[in-house]
């Protein structure tokens, strides 16, 4: 049986969703589930994941140089904790992306990355090549895992536990070379776009920041998160986190609506868990179609203002 | 200053990558092969640091079989002043890369080591931060900017919830994203120039980095394919089987 530590994904004043679908992707494992709270002030954080299912215990450490997730201070602070555990899971976010594969390093092992299935304690499946390719990836015997969990694969675990929240002293301190010094964001009132149900997105075709307004205004009209092509992103047109695809976010949004995006392959790994896609391009051979469950050949200059008046 | 950058053979962006029937890999026969894209935004930067008069030396390195000199031929023809394989026949997980990348770390001190956010064959994303928990330094991923100060780096991170500051003292590595900068085109007269550049070989095995295997990879399959859906005719259409579905 495996003894499962989950490194907590949280912004200082929530627990993020990734946490709750590393719990679920650790169910499926099977074993003990403990979560380490790591941070500076986090004891709601660290009430809300001990009232995640199935977790037996949290392991709470508040420490000014744990404030900001530096990977540089993080990791070692993880390896203090790390000898009572066979298998140390992270999210696959840009969180547990960073941190993960330090962890590894320092305990000697290789990660594996994005865990979309698993076949038995030790033995899993993830994609390569953009997702065209999903290999069977067995970590050797009696070794420590490490290993990220493929966000878009797992569904949040519940929250009706009630797990003792342990608080431990630091065993690590401050590595110094490394300083944080902020965070910018997008901000803005809607649903992110890991957790959203359902999902926007613009491409090339919008033209400019100003048009994009369009993709902002329909998502607001169903509640929906905005998404974006790599293209739209690096045009200008909307903010870098709004990326989704093999170098942006992997997202499984209930609905997804794609404006003005030919479908290449690196975007259309971001959107494959997605459950109904939408698609309106001009171009009636565009790829996007292929993969699309609704397609709509058409102008969206014309379609998304006549999608805003029927939802009235 | 020394700037390492470090580049992988991959198979081209552009190409559809196809699962052999019997799993054992992908098909990789007269496929077209190149830099990782992310490894040619990594040297870009380093060449940029270079010109703006902030390093001396730009070496890039690549550790894989006598076919990657081709990848290390298109860094010198973008500018690299020399090039190392680590030469090797097998196929390296990210600890192994990291573990030959400090090996020649020790050897040539850069103040700073550049590599691509992540392999676009793999996508592992690791080999960065493996090489900075190793070498203990400083590990900056996902940059979309990097201002040197000095001694130390102000970088711009790619995060999920937006863009995020750190600084660091250098030494340290750096893992970069698309946005970092627009690689430039190799012209052919620097092609001809690359030629006459050093290329060093050493093996792994001299290096004395064994080959790590803590993960064996037992299949490949193609992913489950999404059925080709229903086209509508119009917008109308489109509420109402949406409507239909339970979506809106
Ligand atoms: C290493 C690497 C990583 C990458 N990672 C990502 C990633 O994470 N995410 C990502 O998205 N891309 C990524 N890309 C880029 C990707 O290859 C494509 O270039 C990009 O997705 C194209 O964006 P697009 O569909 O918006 O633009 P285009 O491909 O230019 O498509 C625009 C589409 O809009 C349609 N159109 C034009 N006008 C209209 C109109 N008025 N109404 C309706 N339709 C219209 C056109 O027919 C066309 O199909 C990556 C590339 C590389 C090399
Ligand atoms: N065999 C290799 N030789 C040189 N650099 C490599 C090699 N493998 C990975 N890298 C570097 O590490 C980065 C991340 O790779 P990965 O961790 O495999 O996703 C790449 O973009 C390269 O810069």
């Amino acid at each position: 049986m495996s003894n499962i530590l989950i490194i907590a994904e949280h912004d200082g004043e929530a627990l993020n969703i990734s946490t709750a679908k590393c719990v679920s992707c650790a169910q499926a494992i099977g074993g003990d589930i403990h979560i380490a709270v790591l941070g500076d002030g986090i004891d709601s954080i660290a009430a809300e994941a001990a009232a995640l299912d199935s977790v037996g215990k949290v392991i709470a450490v508040n420490a000014g140089h744990l404030a900001a997730p530096l990977a540089a201070n993080w990791a070692p602070e993880v390896i203090s904790l790390a000898a009572d555990y066979s298998l140390i899971l992270g999210p696959s976010t840009t969180f547990g992306r960073d941190l993960m594969p330090h962890i590894a390093a320092l305990a000697g092992v290789n990660q594996i990355s994005d865990i979309m299935e698993v076949n038995g304690p030790a033995s899993f499946k993830r994609p390569i090549y953009a997702g065209n390719a999903i290999i069977d990836v067995e970590a050797a015997e009696g070794v420590k895992i490490v290993a990220t969990a493929r966000t878009a694969s797992w569904k949040a675990a519940g929250a009706s536990g009630s797990a003792e929240v342990e608080q431990r002293p630091a065993g690590s301190s401050a590595a110094g070379h490394t300083r944080y010094v902020g965070l910018e964001t997008a901000g803005g009132e809607r649903p992110d776009l890991q957790s959203a149900t359902k999902v926007v997105s613009g491409g090339r075709a919008l033209g400019s920041e100003e048009n994009f307004a369009m993709i902002y205004s329909l998502a607001d009209k169903l509640g929906a998160g905005v998404g974006a092509s790599r293209a739209a992103v690096d045009a200008g047109y909307c903010p870098n986190d709004m990326q989704v695809g093999q170098t942006g976010k992997i997202i499984s949004p209930d609905l997804y609506l794609a404006f003005g995006i030919s479908g290449a392959i690196q975007h259309v790994t971001g959107i494959k868990d997605a459950g109904t896609i939408v698609a309106v391009n001009k171009d009636t051979e565009a790829p996007i179609f292929e993969i699309s469950d609704i397609g709509l050949a058409g102008d969206l200059f014309s379609v998304i203002p006549e999608l805003e008046s029927l939802l009235g | 200053m020394k700037i390492l950058v470090g580049i992988k053979r991959v198979v081209d962006y552009n190409v559809r990558v196809r699962v052999l029937n019997d799993g054992s890999g992908v098909d990789t026969d007269g496929v077209k092969m190149s830099v990782n894209p992310f490894d040619e935004i990594a040297l870009e930067e380093a060449l940029r640091i270079k010109e703006a008069g902030n390093a001396e030396e730009v070496i890039v390195v690549s550790a894989g079989g006598d076919e990657c000199q081709q990848q290390l031929r298109t860094g010198l023809a973008m500018g690299a002043d020399r090039a190392i394989q680590i030469q090797t026949s097998e196929s390296l997980q990210p600890l192994s890369v990291a573990r030959a990348l400090l090996k020649i770390i020790e050897r040539e001190q850069p103040g700073l080591v550049i590599l691509g956010k992540q392999a676009i064959d793999g996508d592992n994303s690791q080999t960065g931060q493996m090489l900075a928990a190793l070498w203990d330094r400083p590990q900056a991923t996902f940059a979309s900017k990097m201002v040197l100060n000095g001694d130390t780096a102000t970088i711009t991170r790619e995060v999920d919830a937006g863009l995020e500051t750190i600084e660091v003292d250098l030494p340290a590595v750096v893992t970069v994203d698309l946005r970092m900068n627009e690689p430039r085109f190799v012209k052919l007269p620097d092609i001809m120039k690359a030629k006459r550049k050093p290329l060093d070989v050493i093996s792994l095995g001299d290096l004395g980095v064994s080959v790590d295997g803590n993960l064996k990879i037992h299949h490949f399959a193609p992913p489950p394919q999404r059925q080709k859906g229903i086209m509508v005719e119009d917008t109308a259409q489109l509420v109402q089987e949406l409507k239909n579905r339970g979506l809106i």
